[in-house]
């Protein structure tokens, strides 16, 4: 953990600014978790300490199987960690039951899949609506600030097409205006951009790189792409189960300009 | 997300129209094979029913339905009169006869002698003349309008004429219906139509044929037991189950209600016979046709739409919600499925009705062909409400 000092980094999840002055949305230590029993068990995690700062956008990179989608599962509290400490905007998720659990994830994460798993049988504007419907806006209301951000995002007049008529960088788009429409305060991605080409990735990760621009928001994104590498605040690398270095490329609270002195 | 529900359903044609015909062709087929039963069984005591003003009927203890023969000495209609309580006794024959019409042909008839002085259990529905013209000699009433077989004559023979000497009738010519006037032989004895009646249709093939007790005992083979069964009203303010068992007692033989006599009946058949064997067979396949297509296609349908469900429930979905969604579309494919099978049936039994089927829609058979349809639906959701409960959020990153 070459950055990391756990000791001063933070006394309190979510607490006081980190050493660089970043504050704080993802605080991760030892963080564990175990696949199966006995002779088969897998072990994916095997103690990742990492900080994720707010207002930032963090990639996760690493070999295959080396436990990237099981970490971001885990902070998006998709997936209960065995063991570690974990706090996500100051909320120990293992604290919470299913249904609590289940409603945080509602109210303050996006997600975006590598299949983008949109709703083939609804509009697209009616894909975007579901976050909003879920949190209890009346459909007829999220429908039209869906079709308000898919504007925003290139597709105006979409709103109405089937999801399966559009490219799939648009689909791609579509699944971005999903994630955000109900403005989490953490983004997960899982290789967003493994099923567009350069130059679209590159577009589309700068539209979520924007969206992370705030100081109580994170966006995590897992990656092979190196395209997009440059775009990222922060880079964790993993390998076999932990995260054995973090570069952090900038300072990331707006205004950007004013205190350069990244890490590495 | 209710909403979404709906439009995911109604959105994905092909498992739709699949679902919904699966459940609309079990629906169908068990509404109609029950209405079918129903029908069916019904007519095996439906002369009963026609019998009106009789408070009971007095028969063979070992008789088992209205139709067995096991006719009761000439004595018993005294000896049930003789029993307190009873405010008249009628006799009451009943048989299968051949009749031979003037072309020739030879008609298996049900014959029905109702008592001569009171003309009391007469046909139900006179068409044309009236019972009293039963006094007649030679008089008989017959029964029109059948769905099974009527009786025919010769088109070209008026009613009441017979072929003259050397006329040859072909008896593949045109036939018309029988009429008043017409004449037939019963076992080698004329007899006139002097009415037309309609009956509900009876298990027994053939026409029936009203006539009086006396005259049917001349139509009927000879024998030492002729009387079919003792009909009784009861005296005013005498309670018929009390009579029932009074004359049993005082005269050995069984005596039962109407509605009671029908349900022995019923139940003779519903023993004896394969009828229900086969029925439930045909409405068992139903239900399973419905659980093999509209099941499974359900669940096909729930299966594909797994990832979006994990999609759901990786968003903040509760599982209750998601249960709640497929139990909607559960709900809607079996009301829709049902109402399209209970139309077809619906639309089936109109046809049908006086037609050559038995077809008879209790109101209690759409319940239970909805009720077959539900369990069609619980048992597909169920299972694929299994699969949305077991479904893991996190997999939704695991690539399809
Ligand atoms: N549900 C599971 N059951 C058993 N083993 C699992 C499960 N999920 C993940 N694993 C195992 O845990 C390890 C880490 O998996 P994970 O999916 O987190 O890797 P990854 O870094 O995302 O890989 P990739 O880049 O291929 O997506 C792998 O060995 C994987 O086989
Ligand atoms: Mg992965």
């Amino acid at each position: 953990m070459p950055d990391a000092t756990p000791s001063t980094q933070h006394a309190a999840p979510g607490g006081g600014p980190p050493p660089d002055g970043r504050p704080l949305a993802i605080r991760l230590r030892a963080v564990a978790k175990t696949f199966g029993k006995g002779e088969s068990a897998v072990r994916a995690l095997r103690g990742v300490d990492l900080d994720v700062p707010a207002g930032a956008l963090t990639m996760l990179v690493g070999p295959s199987g080396c436990g990237k989608t099981t970490l971001i599962s885990i902070l998006a509290g998709l997936l209960a960690r065995d063991a570690g400490e974990l706090a996500v905007f100051g909320q120990d998720l293992g604290a919470l039951r299913r249904d609590r659990l289940s409603a945080w994830r509602r109210d303050n994460v996006g997600f975006i899949f590598q299949q983008f798993n949109l709703v083939p049988q609804l509009t697209v504007a009616e894909n975007v609506s579901v976050p909003l419907v879920l949190k209890g806006e009346s459909v007829g209301a999220a429908v039209r600030k869906a079709h308000d951000i898919l504007a925003t995002l290139g597709l105006e007049g979409r709103g109405a097409s089937a999801p399966l008529k559009l490219s799939g960088g648009q689909q791609q788009r579509v699944a971005i205006a999903r994630a955000l429409i109900h403005e989490p305060r953490l983004l997960v991605c899982d290789e967003p951009t493994s099923a567009l080409d350069a130059e679209l990735g590159r577009r589309v990760m700068g539209f979520i790189r924007d969206r992370s621009r705030s100081p109580d928001r994170a966006v995590v994104v897992v990656t092979h792409d190196d395209r997009i590498f440059h775009l990222a605040d922060t880079i964790a690398h993993m390998d076999d189960g932990l995260v054995r270095s973090v570069e952090r490329r900038a300072p990331h609270i707006e205004p950007p300009q004013t205190a350069k002195q990244g890490s590495a | 997300m209710f909403r979404f529900a709906i439009k995911m359903l109604f959105g994905d044609n092909a498992k739709f129209y699949g679902i919904l015909l699966g459940l609309g062709f079990a629906s169908l087929l068990i509404a109609q094979q029950a209405s079918i039963f129903v029908g069916l069984m019904s007519r095996t005591f439906a002369f009963i029913g026609d019998v009106g003003h009789v408070d009971l009927w007095v028969f063979d203890p070992t008789q088992s339905y209205v139709d067995e023969p096991k006719p009761l000495r000439t004595t018993a209609l005294e000896r049930v009169r003789g029993v307190t309580g009873v405010a008249w006794a009628a006799p009451l024959y009943k048989g299968l006869l051949v009749a031979t019409l003037p072309d020739g042909k030879r008609q298996l008839c049900n014959v029905v002698g109702i008592d001569d002085d009171t003309l009391a259990a007469g046909p139900g529905t006179i068409v044309e003349g009236s019972v009293a013209d039963l006094r007649q000699p030679d008089a008989v009433m017959v029964q029109v309008g059948s769905s099974q077989q009527n009786m025919m004559f010769p088109a070209e023979l008026a009613p009441g004429a017979l072929p003259a000497p050397g006329q040859v009738i072909d008896p593949k010519g045109p036939k018309r219906p029988v009429q008043i006037g017409d004449i037939v032989e019963l076992n080698e004895r004329r007899a006139r139509v002097v009415g037309l009646v309609r009956c509900p249709e009876t298990f027994t093939p053939g026409p029936t044929i009203y006539t009086v007790y006396s005259r049917a005992l001349t139509y009927a083979p000879p024998a030492r037991r002729v009387m079919s069964a003792v009909l009784v009203k009861a005296n005013e303010g005498v309670d018929p189950a009390e009579l029932c068992e009074r004359i049993t007692e005082q005269t050995g033989y069984a005596a039962l209600q109407p509605w009671d006599y029908s349900m022995r009946t019923l139940g003779y058949w519903m023993r004896e016979t394969g009828i229900p064997i086969n029925f439930g067979i045909a409405i068992a396949l139903g239900f399973f046709v419905g659980v093999a297509i509209a099941g499974q296609m359900f669940y096909n349908f729930t299966l594909d739409n797994l990832r979006y469900f994990g999609a759901f429930k990786a968003m903040g979905a509760s599982s209750r919600l998601l249960l709640g969604m497929v139990a909607l579309q559960a709900l809607v494919a079996g009301v829709l499925g049902l109402g399209l099978g209970l139309g077809a049936v619906s639309a089936f039994g109109l046809n049908a009705a006086g037609g050559k089927l038995a077809f008879k829609m209790l109101w209690q058979i759409p319940f239970i062909a909805a009720g077959a349809v539900l369990v069609i639906c619980v048992l597909a959701s169920v299972i694929s409400m299994w699969k949305v409960v077991r479904l893991d959020p996190a997999d939704v990153f695991k690539g399809a």
